[in-house]
């Protein structure tokens, strides 16, 4: 029973990984562009959701929206500011700026307001401990699985149902044939950004909750993890960030149940350097040949 | 050396991408001090065939020989050192090096000097890249780009930069040079001259020269003999004469000028 | 002749250096400076040896590595095990720590040098993490509490290091096989069509510039009193790759005033590490934005001084193939 507690713990990460892994991964397959300050987004989205409920007195959902929002507004400022004056910029000029992103977000919310650990309170949503099939199961961990199912179906829904999710799919495929369509790619790219970063928020809400502790390096971690998740499922295809994500998650809780807790963080990178090496493409990735 | 063994004989050659063949089944025998031509009309598959002759893509099927070596899978490099060299459509020189270092990394593989040696600045190191040095600055002087020495490739003006794309791939000491669209871009005077150029190279490195061009009328005018190709198939070799009358020709090539 | 002329630069330059060098240290053997600024010159001849290594990885032969930390690490445990444990001399434990780092640069980089660009980025942080968890775990070197190191590097060990780094790397970029190199860097496809093993040059970048960083990690570590694996996880492989971009990619003086540039801002706002990661990410951006070539571009500081004439004509004589 033990290993199957580990599996629904396992599966609680995973999904606050395959959140983040998603605006990884629609970044990356619209503008070809890892974006570093993803994780920060997170972070950020978690703050803010920490605000809203201990100042404003807001409960989770209303907490959830604003964070949701408000990393929405923040990943377009990053994408308007810092990434598209480098569009046409080298990957090395581009993977340098998003690095420094990263840093001036995690150093900027030190400088405002300290590098100290803030805690999210109990009772954001109500905790009781559910016993299924003689496994004990957190009231949180299925609203986490619950909100992170519903905003990945939501999210499909988008990009496969609606005229902008069209538009974002053309612009990754081909962002000159797209202009050319009509197709405003400016604008399909901040809404990529407004999205992607929007559920990065929600990862970083629901973190709080099930985690509580927050402070202002916790994003980059689960940033790293959550770009690896995205490189396992197959960057740049969304279901298989979530897949990613849920995977990598069952993979770090299975070395903790196994007594190798310390090593939990290298798991992450052992698979990534595996996935690099054999699988390039990823589990749902098509290989892709260079044009010389 | 026999003369009766082909320099480059390809057999079967295909590649595919995905559901598409790209290159199906295509057969050449190239002898050495043939001056052949690739033509077809855009995406014919001339470039990947390019491409899967210099080992940049590996073929699904078939084989080529080069001077008695099987080629297949054997990295680029390789492929170049044992005398196939390329020049690409596509400008792709080392941009942020001088004009004489373009020339000279291709010496590289002939440079006699180790790395240890260029470390502690043994006598062999000087004599090494005396050698490269001297070899380049020869190799320049053919081309006229001998006064562009020391800029940056990058700022040479376009038709400099094609005949240093071809200086280049003469560095590597071809028997088979191929030339991807060397003229592409140019007026009918540069044109014109780039061919004569490539007319005296060829005799004076007792060359053996394959180059795709879109030109018809220039390719007609220099070359021996013309392979066609046209989506990924070969669909004639002959002659110029032979290439002009050629029904199959005349239609991949239809709507688009044939002089 | 030619010889002649480049040897007496040469040695014109190493007689500058060993001015410094006595100048150095006279400066402070004699005291006139106090420990703050004998450490400060110290870190930045260790910074100048580590920007100098992923110089000729990054700048050079254009492959982006962000674990420098974890070769730093490698160098600066395994030389402390040998001078503390082992109890081995301090310049055979150097050598020994950077040639280990090399060996693990070695193993990285044969496997991962075939990814690109951004994959290889991520790939070589992924490496750097798992070195360091690795000391984290290892119980030998006291683990996440780190381990006690005597205090041995000094101005004469460091500026030693320092020129071997700057002369190997000079060297080896002024020669046929920095030049293959750096033709990796501007395209690899042509390079590799052009007959250079790209993969052999590729790697062989990356072990020196990890023998050097370990070399470095070595004197980190005999400089401080004693270590701990937290002072080699990726922020520190970020402000090593600041040096360099800063400095401007594939400009090897360029790299030198950056380190020694940015150790003295990092000195001075050691008391406000916040603002100094703030101002650092601050130039990352607007460098990228604004002048993506850093400081000096590809150029070195000694073409700024020599006379302007050079290169081509840029006008008339426009010769055309006859």
């Amino acid at each position: 029973m033990e290993f199957i507690q580990q599996l629904v713990n396992g599966l609680s990460l995973g999904s606050i990984y395959a959140l983040i892994a998603l605006g990884y991964t629609m970044v990356y397959g619209i503008v070809k562009l890892i974006n570093f300050a993803h994780g920060d987004v997170f972070m950020v989205g978690s703050f803010v959701g920490f605000y809203a409920i201990t100042f404003l007195e807001l409960s989770f959902l209303p907490a959830l929206l604003l964070s949701m929002t408000a990393c929405a507004v923040l990943g377009v400022l990053i994408e308007r500011i810092a990434y598209k004056p480098l569009r046409n910029a080298t990957r090395i000029a581009a993977l340098i700026t998003a690095i420094g992103v990263s840093l001036f977000i995690e150093y900027g919310m030190i400088y405002i307001r300290g590098a100290q650990i803030e805690a999210y309170p109990n009772d954001v949503v109500p905790s009781a401990n559910i016993d299924i099939f003689g496994v004990t199961v957190k009231s949180q961990s299925i609203l986490i699985l619950g909100v992170a199912i519903l905003l990945m179906v939501l999210l499909q829904i988008i990009v496969h149902r609606t005229k902008i999710g069209k538009a974002m799919r053309a612009v990754s495929f081909d962002a000159d044939a797209a202009k050319l369509m009509g197709i405003s790619v400016n604008n399909t790219i901040s809404v990529t950004f407004a999205i992607g970063s929007a559920l990065a928020g929600a990862a970083g809400v629901i973190f709080g909750v099930y985690y509580t502790r927050i402070e202002p390096l916790m994003g980059i971690l689960p940033g790293l993890k959550a770009f690896v998740a995205a490189v396992l499922g197959g960057i740049g295809i969304i279901p298989g960030a979530m897949v990613g994500g849920l995977l990598l998650g069952m993979i770090e809780a299975l070395v903790s149940a196994a007594g190798f807790s310390l090593w939990r963080d290298a798991a992450a990178f052992v698979v990534l350097i595996l996935i690099l090496l054999f699988m390039p493409q990823g589990l749902f990735g098509k290989n892709k040949k260079e044009k010389v | 050396m026999e003369t009766s063994k082909p320099l480059l004989s390809v057999d079967k050659l295909s590649i595919q991408f995905g559901g598409l063949k790209a290159v199906s089944d295509v057969c050449m025998e190239l002898a050495s001090g043939d001056l052949c031509g690739l033509i077809g009309p855009n995406g014919a598959g001339k470039t990947t065939l390019f491409n899967l002759l210099t080992g940049v893509y590996v073929p699904t099927e078939g084989t080529v020989t080069f001077n008695g070596h099987r080629l297949n899978k054997l990295a680029p490099y390789k492929i170049t050192r044992k005398g196939l060299c390329r020049t690409f459509q596509n400008i792709r020189l080392f941009g942020e090096l001088s004009v004489v270092d373009n020339v000279k990394v291709a010496y590289h593989s002939q440079a006699s000097h180790s790395m240890l040696s260029s470390i502690l600045r043994l006598p062999g190191h000087f004599k090494g890249e005396r050698i490269i040095e001297e070899k380049a600055l020869e190799l320049l002087e053919i081309f006229q780009l001998q006064l562009y020495k020391d800029e940056k490739a990058k700022n040479l003006p376009y038709g400099m930069q094609r005949r240093l794309e071809i200086a280049r791939a003469l560095a590597g000491k071809p028997r088979l040079l191929l030339l991807d669209e060397p003229a592409a871009g140019m007026n009918p005077k540069e044109t014109g001259e780039l061919m004569e150029l490539i007319g005296q190279i060829k005799e004076r490195f007792s060359l053996t020269v394959l180059l795709i061009e879109h030109d018809m009328h220039l390719v007609m005018g220099v070359c021996e003999r013309i392979y066609v190709l046209d989506h990924g198939q070969l669909i004639a070799h002959g002659t110029p004469e032979e290439i002009r009358n050629n029904p199959l020709v005349i239609e991949a090539y239809l709507g688009e000028e044939v002089s | 002749m030619a010889i002649f002329r480049r040897m007496n630069g040469f040695f014109g330059m190493m007689i500058l250096a060993l001015l410094f060098f006595f100048i150095m240290q006279y400066i402070i053997t004699a005291g006139i400076v106090g420990s703050f600024y004998t450490n400060m010159i110290i870190t930045m001849g260790i910074n100048i040896i580590i920007a100098v290594s992923l110089h000729l990885i990054l700048g050079i032969t254009g492959q982006f590595s962000i674990g420098q930390a974890g070769f730093l690490a490698v160098g600066a445990f395994v030389s402390a095990i040998m001078t503390m444990k082992l109890e081995l001399p301090f310049l055979l434990s150097i050598i020994i720590g950077g040639v280990i780092a090399a060996a693990v640069g070695m193993l990285i980089g044969i496997p991962s040098l075939r990814l690109k660009g951004d994959y290889l980025a991520i790939a070589t942080l992924g490496f750097g993490e798992i070195v360091r968890i690795i000391f984290l775990n290892m119980d030998y070197v006291g683990g996440a509490s780190g381990m006690m190191v005597t205090h041995k590097t000094t101005w004469g060990w460091l500026f030693l290091w320092m020129m071997i780094t700057i002369l190997v790397v000079r060297n080896f970029t002024n020669s046929t096989h920095g030049r293959a190199c750096i033709s990796i860097r501007e395209d690899e496809t042509a390079s590799d069509a052009m007959g250079i093993n790209t993969t052999y040059y590729k790697v062989a970048a990356f072990v020196i510039g990890a023998f050097f960083t370990g070399i470095a990690g070595a004197l980190y570590s005999h400089n401080f009193y004693f270590i701990q694996p937290a002072n080699f996880n990726f922020l520190k492989s970020f402000d090593i790759l600041i040096f360099v971009v800063l400095g401007g990619l594939g400009s090897l003086s360029g790299t030198v005033i950056a380190a020694v540039l940015l150790t003295f801002v990092t000195t001075f706002l050691s008391d406000y590490p916040e603002t100094r990661m703030l101002l650092y990410s601050l130039v990352l951006i607007v460098m990228m934005i604004y002048r993506p070539q850093g400081l000096l571009g590809t150029r070195e500081i000694s073409s700024l001084f020599s006379r302007k004439t050079k290169g081509g004509p840029k006008d008339g004589n426009q010769q055309t193939i006859a």
